[in-house]
């Protein structure tokens, strides 16, 4: 009961929402790393997604490069690059990157290849050219799809960028990493708290965005998971 | 490699406790997980609410709740019942899903003769639902394996052992070998799982094979094809 109320004290500590150490900057340092990190992943995954998707070409290297990114432990990954490039903001963005593709390339091909083969062959047969076919056709169809990566892979970067609080990164993952260092329960489960909202938060935003994707087609919640 | 030699010892204690870490909450999981994906797909009202409520769990970031959980349920911040909790807690949000879509694909004349044959509604669930729902609970099963090995490693913030120590141990100490070992026995760990899977589908359901649409796919690059479809 005790931890409970010292942590709505920390949350409700005026001094903890003001100053560079303060929830609001924090929240605005994360937000930033997600959204660095998120829009760099996708003008990298998602052409290269469309490309495969639309062509076929690739596709198995795609999956196997991918799905190695995803079988190993984020820490793993993070420890490591950052052992070898030195700790700094930029080094911790490109760890962030790099584990942010697979769910961006993934949502970019699948949702193509989810893409009716008898309504490509309709717009190919009316006369549309490929890149017609690509942009018209296909990514207003396969939208759902690449929005939910976008959506996982924001959420994924909420997540990771706060355990590479451990390796330097600043924003909320400090509150943790530091509250474990001090013993300081209050501060640690406060900020845990502050991640779980945002990350709460920034899904319903996504859960609207897939929603106008889709534009009344079906429902969104098919295409939510993938 | 010396490294390797000289603490083969220290490695497979954290391996063996990476093993168990990650083994409870995929047991738990689906055996939480497969009655409430049953009764999702036989209620269409309330599936709607048990799937979102799975998805949102599944949004949860894992070291905030590694760390709001001892404020909950009263356990110490060091406790590995923390670690259990959160992946069972991941693996059933996952596992819901897949039980849900496995028991919805099974045919209604099929319910309807097993019905006319003379099964009672249990005997009708595990001897006839259950085995028809099999193949797609193991591919649900085998996400799950993946995702909950991976996630252990993260316990190593919070100073629970397991091979993600290394991870820590490695980055405070500039050693490299260190990290790189941790990574590659965690994989180990998650390609051994879902050999061990694959082989219990097979033997539970040898006619499974034929239908599996993957059939003709090494299962390295079944492992590797289902984590590209896989949610972080």
């Amino acid at each position: 009961m005790s931890v409970l109320s010292e942590t709505v004290d920390w949350l409700t500590d005026g001094d903890n929402w003001s100053g560079d150490a303060g929830i609001p900057h924090r929240v605005v340092e994360h937000l930033g790393y997600t959204a660095l990190t998120v829009a760099i992943a996708a003008a990298i995954a998602i052409p290269l997604g469309l490309y495969i998707g639309h062509t076929g070409r690739l596709r198995g290297l795609a999956i196997a490069v991918s799905g190695a990114l995803r079988a190993l432990p984020t820490l793993g990954v993070l420890t490591s690059i950052l052992l070898i490039t030195g700790i700094g903001l930029k080094p911790s963005i490109i760890a962030l990157v790099l584990l942010a593709l697979p769910p961006l390339l993934a949502g970019a091909y699948s949702g193509l290849e989810a893409v009716d083969r008898s309504t490509i062959d309709a717009a190919r047969a009316i006369g549309m050219t490929e890149t017609q076919i690509l942009t018209k056709v296909e990514v207003p169809l396969a939208l759902p799809l690449i929005v939910g990566g976008i959506r996982s892979a924001t959420l994924q970067v909420v997540a990771t960028a706060t355990i590479a609080a451990y390796v330097g990164l600043g924003g909320l993952g400090r509150y943790l990493i530091d509250g474990l260092a001090l013993s300081d329960y209050p501060r640690m489960a406060g900020g845990s708290v502050v991640v779980i909202v945002l990350a709460l938060v920034l899904d319903a935003v996504f859960v609207a965005l897939q929603r106008l994707a889709m534009g009344g087609r079906a429902t969104v919640e098919s295409a939510a998971q993938s | 490699m010396t490294w390797f030699l000289d603490n083969v010892d220290y490695v497979w204690s954290l391996t063996l406790k990476h093993v168990w870490l990650s083994a409870v909450p995929i047991v738990l999981g689906f055996v939480i997980a497969v009655p409430i994906g049953w009764y999702a797909s036989r209620h269409r009202r309330t599936r709607g609410l048990i799937l979102s409520t799975g998805s949102v769990l599944y949004t949860l970031p894992s070291l905030p709740l590694f760390l709001i959980l001892p404020g909950i349920v009263g356990t110490s911040v060091l406790d590995p019942l923390n670690v259990i909790i959160a992946l069972t807690i991941y693996a059933v949000a996952i596992m819901v899903r897949s039980a849900t879509d496995a028991f919805a694909a099974v045919s209604p004349a099929v319910l309807d003769a097993a019905t006319a044959a003379g099964f009672a509604p249990a005997g009708r669930a595990f001897g006839v639902e259950l085995p028809l729902a099999g193949p797609v609970l193991l591919a649900g099963l085998r996400v799950v394996s993946v995702s909950t090995v991976s996630l252990v490693s993260i316990g190593a913030l919070i100073g629970v052992d397991n091979l993600g120590s290394l991870f820590t141990d490695g980055f405070r100490r500039d050693f490299q070998t260190e990290i790189v070992i941790g990574i590659i026995a965690t994989v180990v760990i998650a390609l051994v799982y879902d050999l061990l899977l694959v082989l219990v589908g097979r033997l539970l359901m040898p006619w499974a094979k034929a239908q599996t649409p993957d059939h003709d796919n090494p299962p390295l690059r079944q492992f590797f094809h289902r984590l590209s479809g896989a949610r972080p």
